[in-house]
């Protein structure tokens, strides 16, 4: 069935089942690739987006559920990579393999929007659903506190 | 140490790179047209490749100077690692170099050009760097051998430096004198910098890759898309060597985007990564249909003689293979058996660890395109060259028309080796059969079903203790499914004077292949657990122990001795409170870890520290090493806490992040590294060093906690309260 989605600001009319994970249209239907698969049920946070400002799990969000929200994947949380996230994550230089990342920068912007200044205790909270292999965990943690900075100043 | 030479082809090859292949379908290619890497890695970063003045490298009209990598990207760092040597010999700006992955066409057509292409056994930098040295001091030289010509002056009169050379008043820059350096055939063999004259190396370079990890832009084998391109979701018999019956494709054709149903057929490999498991594939015009039908698809399986076989079963045959002889494969001394029977103190234990995967974030993918006269691929291999030898005997076509493009691996984790091949033989077999380019994707239990393994391993030993509280006979016995069961025991650095040990190899029904620091890992936890329990038998500090034991031994003993100086180590904690220490040899490194850890009334471990010494020989950048220690060692004690692989009916059970459990952020402890290195003849590797000692040294510090050894993993199958 047809369904208009808003990614990024722009719309997109898309063909595709209503059950279908919102991940799949992102990423096979519209060409967003930035946004991973890992699990698939919602245990990695590889797939992390926001949904009206809101850290979801793109691999079991149904798209028609994204129907008339407004959807931020990785390559519209800024034009030029200076979101203070982005920023401290390249400063910090957080990323090894950087599968992951993309669903970790989403989450940890997501945090840093309702809690300008998040403790260890917050960002192990908010972020223990997102998984890396590699263990950048340590580097991870340093650049929320970052982020938080850069965004206050 | 420049005992690899680079052919004198090298010096005269000039052909463009042909790693262009199909520049379509990822939606940033232009994203990174300023950064230093392509967000699509096998492509240059720039508008227009610059002369090529070795095989190695371009350099450009403005200077920038493309280094070709002929290794992968897996989270390591040798996209930029290997720019560092090069530009180390090369003599160029840090802020001038660019890196693009080596075409591996371009090595199979000119016989192995970049020798080898395998990133695996932490060889870029440990292995590699005489090659990569080689390269950059012979561009050097010849662009100072054509200034000296252009200028009429003696070579020796000219000095390369900052990409400018200059021989008294001239002056020129390196882009000036490319194209004539290009044709220079040089006599002798370039000088090679001594470590202490290093300006580049040993500082704490930013990663070229990172801008592109920061956006979505970088692209990985699974971000494929082509024009015409079709995707596949296979699934292949739980039980390895089982067979597909049948499938009933008509249930399910009817449904959306679906277009066919392919059986894929079992193929005994010459070596286990090549092995192709019986199953069926369904194609559809996206993933998610694809999977969706493949799900809803009526599959019959013939599961065959291994159907019966469990994780107890296995053990089982593994503790009853401990009982008999195995292969000697250590013998020094007298009659160990004999003086362990007749000793008074005898420290004995046996060890476990179960099947274990590698669950690397990018599930198991690949993207093929079979033309008539080309094939191209896609995929997360960590040889490049051996997935195209696989994409061209599964295609029939010659390697020679198999073109290979290199992007960024989502981890490897020896998993990109022998563990991810099955798939591309696949995805070349699909495309071939359907005539168009077929993105293949195991869904993530798909992935840890049929993914190659890291195989079950125990360990009995048995020790006789002397007067002084050290051991005087030892006797080990190693049985496993993988010839590597015993790595790290045979090996094992203290000198024991009467020592034998013996190693028994299983047949399994279950695939293996390498895993990080293959054998080493699983080891590291048994050995450096079992000989925690005989110092602490024989009233020595654990960690004095180690440097008694390892006495005359220096590369052991430089770790040990940095480790008591700074780790604070101590035995007399609280109940509830220990520390622990372990050492392991991987990959030429020497790699020591000391952790503090608390455990609660209750059982529950927490993992304060982890302080991390490593005898790497040397470091190029240490920003990147204490990245990789505090990765590895992460990786490694999150398998041994919490992973596992559970078998019933002759299939994996926990086969998602759900029930397969590994560390998360919470979970994390501080690490603090320290380099204590020799800066002699050996060069150690770094990727993987650190994982081998850090359960062990966990499991000992819970020891001191608790009073409870952990002689298995995971350890959270363990009870760990105490009163």
């Amino acid at each position: 069935m047809a369904l208009t989605l808003k990614v990024n600001g722009t719309s997109h009319t898309v063909d595709v089942e209503a059950e279908t994970p919102l991940l799949w249209v992102l990423r096979d239907t519209i060409g967003l690739t930035g946004t991973k698969y890992g699990c698939g049920i919602a245990k990695c946070g590889a797939c992390t987006v926001h949904i009206d400002g809101q850290a979801a799990r793109s691999c079991n969000t149904k798209v028609s559920d994204a129907v008339g929200k407004t959807i931020t994947t990785i390559e519209g949380l800024s034009t030029d990579s200076k979101h203070p996230v982005q920023v401290a994550w390249a400063d910090i230089g957080v990323p090894q393999c950087g599968y992951c990342q993309s669903g970790q920068i989403m989450a940890a912007a997501a945090l840093l929007s309702k809690n300008k200044k998040p403790t260890d205790a917050d960002i192990d909270a908010e972020m223990d659903g997102n998984m890396c292999r590699c263990g950048t965990y340590l580097r991870i943690r340093a650049a929320i506190h970052r982020a938080a900075e850069l965004a206050a100043r | 140490m420049t005992k690899m030479e680079i052919s004198r082809r090298d010096f005269l090859v000039t052909t463009a790179s042909a790693a262009g292949g199909l520049m379509i379908g990822f939606h940033l290619s232009s994203a990174s047209a300023a950064a230093n890497v392509n967000a699509q890695p096998w492509l240059i970063p720039t508008d227009k490749e610059g002369t090529e003045v070795n095989a190695w490298l371009t350099i450009d009209p403005t200077g920038v100077v493309t280094v070709r990598v002929p290794h992968t990207e897996q989270g390591q760092g040798a996209l930029t690692s290997v720019p560092m040597m090069i530009a180390e010999e090369l003599e160029v700006d840090w802020k001038m170099i660019k890196a693009v992955f080596a075409d591996p066409n371009r090595h199979v057509r000119n016989n192995n050009e970049y020798v080898t292409m395998s990133t695996s056994g932490s060889n870029v930098v440990r292995t590699q760097h005489p090659r990569f040295f080689e390269a950059g001091a012979q561009a050097r030289e010849r662009l100072k051998a054509a200034a000296a010509k252009a200028w009429g002056v003696p070579v020796t009169d000219v000095v390369a430096k900052d990409s400018t050379l200059t021989a008294g008043t001239r002056r020129g820059t390196y882009a000036e004198f490319a194209t004539a350096a290009a044709s220079v055939v040089l006599t002798d063999k370039p000088k090679i910098k001594a470590p202490d004259q290093w300006t580049l190396l040993g500082t704490g370079v930013n990663r070229l890759d990172i801008p592109l990890k920061v956006n979505g832009s970088a692209a990985y084998a699974i971000d494929t898309r082509l024009p015409n391109m079709v995707y596949a979701a296979v699934k292949c018999c739980a039980v390895p060597w089982g067979d597909l019956k049948s499938f009933n494709f008509d249930a399910i054709k009817g449904r959306p985007g679906v277009i066919a149903a392919v059986e894929m057929k079992k193929v005994a490999g010459k070596t286990g990564g090549a092995d192709m498991q019986s199953g069926v594939a369904v194609v559809a015009d996206s993933w998610y249909r694809a999977k969706t039908a493949l799900d809803l698809m009526p599959i019959e399986w013939d599961f065959g003689k291994n159907a019966n076989v469990s994780t107890a079963s296995l053990l089982q045959r593994h503790m009853e293979a401990l009982d008999k002889p195995g292969e000697v494969r250590d013998k020094i001394g007298g009659d160990t058996q004999a003086m362990i029977a007749a000793a008074s103190k005898v420290v004995k234990a046996d060890y476990s660890r179960p099947y274990e995967t590698h669950m690397r974030m990018e599930p198991i993918n690949a993207t093929v395109s079979v033309a008539a006269d080309r094939v191209d691929v896609w995929a997360p291999s960590q040889d490049q060259a051996a997935a195209l030898a696989l994409a061209a005997d599964q295609s029939k076509v010659d390697p020679k028309n198999v073109y290979v493009h290199t992007t960024f691996i989502g981890g490897a984790f020896g998993g990109g080796g022998g563990g991810n091949t099955a798939v591309t033989k696949q995805a070349t077999e699909l495309s071939r059969v359907m005539g168009r380019p077929v993105k293949v994707v195991w869904t993530r239990e798909e992935d840890v079903t049929n993914d190659k393994q890291r195989g079950m391993g125990v360990n009995r030993f048995a020790v006789a203790l002397g007067t002084n509280g050290l051991p005087t006979a030892w006797m080990s016995r190693s049985v496993g499914v993988e010839t590597r069961a015993d790595t790290g025991i045979t090996d094992m650095p203290y000198l024991v004077p009467n020592r034998h040990h013996e190693r028994t190899v299983l047949d399994s029904h279950i695939p293996t292949a390498t895993h990080r620091a293959p054998g080493t890992n699983q080891n590291g936890f048994m050995r450096e657990s079992f000989v925690d329990e005989v110092a602490q038998a024989g009233g020595w500090n654990p960690l004095d122990w180690r440097l008694e034991m390892t006495k005359g031994l220096p590369k052991w003993q430089i770790v040990l001795k940095a480790m008591k100086e700074k780790a604070g180590f101590r035995t007399d904690l609280p109940k509830g409170e220990g520390m622990g220490v372990a050492i392991m040899e991987d990959h030429a490194s020497i790699c020591a870890t000391c952790a503090t850890v608390t455990v609660s009334k209750r059982g529950v471990l927490n993992i304060e520290k982890l302080f991390v010494v490593i005898n790497s020989g040397y470091v190029i950048n240490p920003r990147n090493c204490s990245e990789q220690l505090e990765g590895a060692a992460c990786w490694e004690l999150g398998t041994a806490w919490m992973a596992g692989l559970d078998l019933k009916d002759g299939r994996f059970t926990n086969t998602n992040f759900d029930s397969y459990q590994l560390m998360r952020i919470g979970q994390m402890p501080p690490v603090e590294v320290a380099f204590a290195l020799e800066k002699g003849d050996t060069w150690g590797g770094m990727g993987e060093p650190s994982g081998p000692p850090t359960p062990a040294a966990v499991a000992n510090a819970i020891f001191y906690a608790t009073g409870k050894r952990i002689r298995s993993t995971p350890f959270r199958n363990h009870d760990l309260s105490w009163a």
